[in-house]
């Protein structure tokens, strides 16, 4: 196996090996075989009726041909391909997960979890078939622990819901990624950050404990509600991020905290965006700590402000035109000192070129403040017939000189590029977006281009993923940035967790 | 043109909750805002001063901290503000307000030593719901009124309203002086700005009492001046119950409703 052959990845059932000469064998009759999609394929039954029959009388949702839903067979980037699944089913519970995993298993068939699909990397797409686990149902919030500051939930519940939840308790769950309406259960499997990531960490920082239902259909708990621990391997952080390949997680203990008695917003603009990316680092050197700091430039501004309905964001000021925004977000435990933020970040932004400092201090005003930043995404797809996505990240203080070489590669390439991103933590949107290229040019293209920034952003050193992940639309690149040693060890992993390769096949480190 | 913008601040609606066992608003820890439709009267009125020049006067009649919503308004284009607060008023329906009010506004011209030629509120508060409130204002100064404005245009000394109607809209000319309330305008109200949000927390709001309103009879003011009782308040019971007619004509739907309404004794 080649380090550069990608085709060539593969995970391999216990009976199969790699030969020397790097082709692939199947032990049993000693022929090898080359065409290894076909020996995946292969590998994996087909659903009979009777096995279909078995999944039935451990699940009363269980969904067959044309009662499935067509979504299933993607998530939000349907560019990285789309496959119906041959049955869905919507566990009610962890043992009901456990008890149609456990028949899969025992007669190789591929299951992939699924949450609300949301994603953009094509993770919840059963690429070959099998059954398809939709968690969404498993919605319940079923405790809280005040006194250690967790609450209990299913995997399935809407980010939405626990955050609101969380508040009416005076809590606040903190992470806080763009797409609100993901199920919390995906959010670990993906790690998502989110806005506040700068402030209070990604999802990760704040699971204290988790169900997981193994690929054999044994139930397994990980972590505890601890704030320490130096117990062995953390097989809990194995699975954030697994992206539902290592083992299916059907509840989650989560860290909360005392939500904050007061927060503001404030829009600063900027009459380019390298000034703006200059201010960031200043406000943590000033001891000051926002809970977000976003930047976005006057176009993607003005699309998503069209898309939503509602226009906030100044245009020009005094006739100048506005190129670039920052949008921060403070928090503390009174108006008073919330009010003392507002003064020492916008010294410290007019100091460094702003143009001005606008305050959002009410509920409305946030909320109007985040809408078009919130709705970059939906307004994108909106106004875009093809599109495709990164979200490297890379160190804060080369977000600029990286935006402006990505910026320069569209170019080169013939693309139409919109990017914004958490300024505060390096994390880009980077989308590539066209309305008059046929479908082939597009994806041409954006290899093309994907292959230059990917080797950029690693050059300056950053990694492929900031919150979206691998899935199986970045594993290349995935490959190019971590090296064949770290991805020998990821595929290590996954064998240990899943020795038949039946979950969620052919996504992160397995390209099947 | 000299343009007086009523506001009332009020409990940001947006943070209350229902009490799931009282089925009461749980108000503690709410913070209070200026009543959504009043920031668009004054975007409004800010917009007509920066055109046609002139000052823009808050008034805002409600306890002391009240004093708070109207520095908000400072910070984003009014020139000044004056809280209306006194022991007398407590208590006053929109009768009793609307009057102490339009006394407030004859006050403020005499210090200000100017003649309002705009009155601009919004077209409710969001927490009494009464619409009532300018409209009174408007009687008691006899002055021509405009309710629900979507837009407000000055031309040749008059104004052009286009007023918000179930049909569409309506554009209506309307001498000066004249109150106007407003909905949601197609223009939101601006975000303030750092340089007068910094000196707005500096202001003091003048208050005035009903020792300041000269002309003003007492027995009009507070619970006296008020002929609203208060006979009994409740949550409402949430019934979704309906009857939807959809396979039916429309005819027919609509003699079947007929029915029901005089069964039930509504018609």
């Amino acid at each position: 196996m080649t380090a550069t052959g990608i085709e060539d990845i593969i995970m391999l059932h216990d009976e199969q090996h790699i030969s020397a000469s790097g082709a692939v064998t199947a032990s049993d009759e000693g022929i090898p075989i080359r065409k290894k999609k076909e020996v995946l394929c292969g590998m994996y039954n087909q659903l009979t009726p009777a096995l279909v029959e078995r999944i039935r009388s451990v699940s009363d949702h269980v969904f067959a041909g044309t009662d499935i839903n067509p979504d299933y067979a993607r998530d939000e980037m349907p560019v990285y391909g789309t496959k119906m699944p041959d049955l869905a089913v919507q566990p009610r519970s962890t043992e009901e997960v456990a008890a149609i995993m456990k028949i899969c298993y025992e007669n190789n068939i591929p299951v992939t979890p699924r949450g609300m699909g949301t994603g953009l990397v094509g993770g919840a797409v059963p690429l070959y078939g099998g059954v398809l686990m939709d968690l969404s149902k498993m919605n319940r919030i079923l405790s809280y622990d005040l006194e250690n500051f967790v609450v209990n939930i299913e995997a399935g519940v809407l980010l939405a819901d626990l955050a609101a939840d969380c508040l009416s308790r005076g809590m606040m769950y903190p992470p806080d990624p763009g797409e609100k309406f993901a199920c919390v259960g995906a959010n670990v499997a993906t790690n998502a950050g989110g806005m506040r990531a700068v402030k209070y960490g990604t999802t990760r920082d704040y699971v204290r404990a988790m169900t997981v239902v193994l690929p054999s259909g044994e139930i397994t708990r990980m972590g505890a509600t601890v704030s320490k621990t130096s117990s062995g391997y953390s097989l809990m952080n194995l699975m954030i991020g697994s992206e539902g390949t290592l083992g299916i997680i059907t509840e989650l203990t989560l860290k909360i905290i005392p939500a904050p008695k007061a927060s503001a917003s404030l829009i600063i603009p900027f009459r380019d965006l390298r000034t703006a990316l200059a201010t960031v680092p200043k406000f943590r050197m000033n001891h000051m700590d926002p809970q977000a700091i976003e930047f976005m430039e006057r176009q993607i501004v003005t699309l998503s402000e069209r898309y939503v309905g509602k226009a906030v964001f100044p245009q020009e000021l005094g006739g100048e035109p506005i190129n670039a925004y920052l949008l921060l977000t403070l928090d503390g435990r009174s108006t008073e000192e919330v009010d003392r933020q507002i003064d020492q970040a916008a010294d410290i932004a007019l100091e460094a070129g702003a143009m001005d400092v606008l305050i959002a201090d009410t509920h409305n005003r946030i909320k109007d403040a985040w809408a078009a930043r919130s709705s970059f995404l939906e307004a994108i797809m909106e106004e875009t017939k093809l599109l495709d996505e990164c979200d490297v990240v890379v160190p804060v203080n080369k977000i600029a000189d990286y935006l402006e070489f990505v910026n320069e590669q569209g170019r080169k390439c013939g693309l139409e590029i919109k990017t914004f991103g958490h300024a505060g933590d390096g994390n880009l949107h980077i989308y590539q977006c066209s309305n008059d290229l046929d479908e082939a040019e597009f994806k041409k293209r954006v290899d093309a281009f994907f292959d230059i920034i990917y080797r950029e952003a690693t050059a300056c050193g950053g990694l492929v993923s900031g919150e979206h992940g691998i899935g199986s639309g970045k594993i290349r690149y995935l490959v190019d940035s971590v090296g064949e040693t770290n991805m020998e060890l990821m595929r290590g992993i996954k064998k240990v967790f899943d020795p038949k390769m039946i979950l969620n096949p052919g996504k992160v480190c397995c390209q099947l | 043109m000299n343009i007086c913008v009523c506001i009332k601040q009020v409990p940001d609606t947006a943070e209350i909750r229902i009490d799931p066992v009282t089925h009461t608003l749980i108000r503690a820890g709410v913070p209070s805002i200026v009543n959504p439709f009043d920031t668009y009267a004054l975007e409004a009125a800010v917009r007509l001063k920066e055109k046609l020049g002139g000052r823009v006067v808050i008034i805002s009649m409600g306890p002391p901290q009240a004093a708070e919503a109207i520095r908000s308004c400072l910070a984003v284009g009014a020139d000044e503000g004056y809280l209306i607060s006194g022991r007398k008023f407590g208590g006053s329906d929109t009768l009793a307000t609307s009057y102490i009010l339009s006394e407030a506004i004859k006050a403020v011209e005499k210090r200000e030593n100017l003649r309002f030629d705009l009155i601009v509120a919004g077209k409710q508060a969001v927490d009494g719901d009464t619409a009532q409130v300018a409209p009174e204002i408007a009687e008691h100064l006899h002055l021509p009124q405009v309710t629900y404005a979507l837009d407000i245009v000055e031309q040749n000394g008059e104004l052009r309203i286009k007023r918000d109607c179930d049909s569409g809209y309506d554009i209506l000319s309307v001498p000066l002086p004249a109150v106007v309330t407003v909905v949601r305008l197609p223009y939101e109200p601006r975000y303030p700005s750092i340089g007068p949000w910094r000196e707005s927390k500096k202001r003091t709001i003048p208050v005035l009492s009903e020792a300041d309103l000269e002309t003003i009879d007492l027995s009009r003011c507070g619970l006296s001046g008020s002929p609203t009782k208060v006979k009994k308040s409740y949550t409402p019971v949430r019934d979704k119950h309906g009857t939807i007619f959809s396979k039916v004509p429309a005819e027919q739907a609509a003699e079947k409703v007929a029915s029901m309404l005089s069964e039930a004794g509504i018609i």
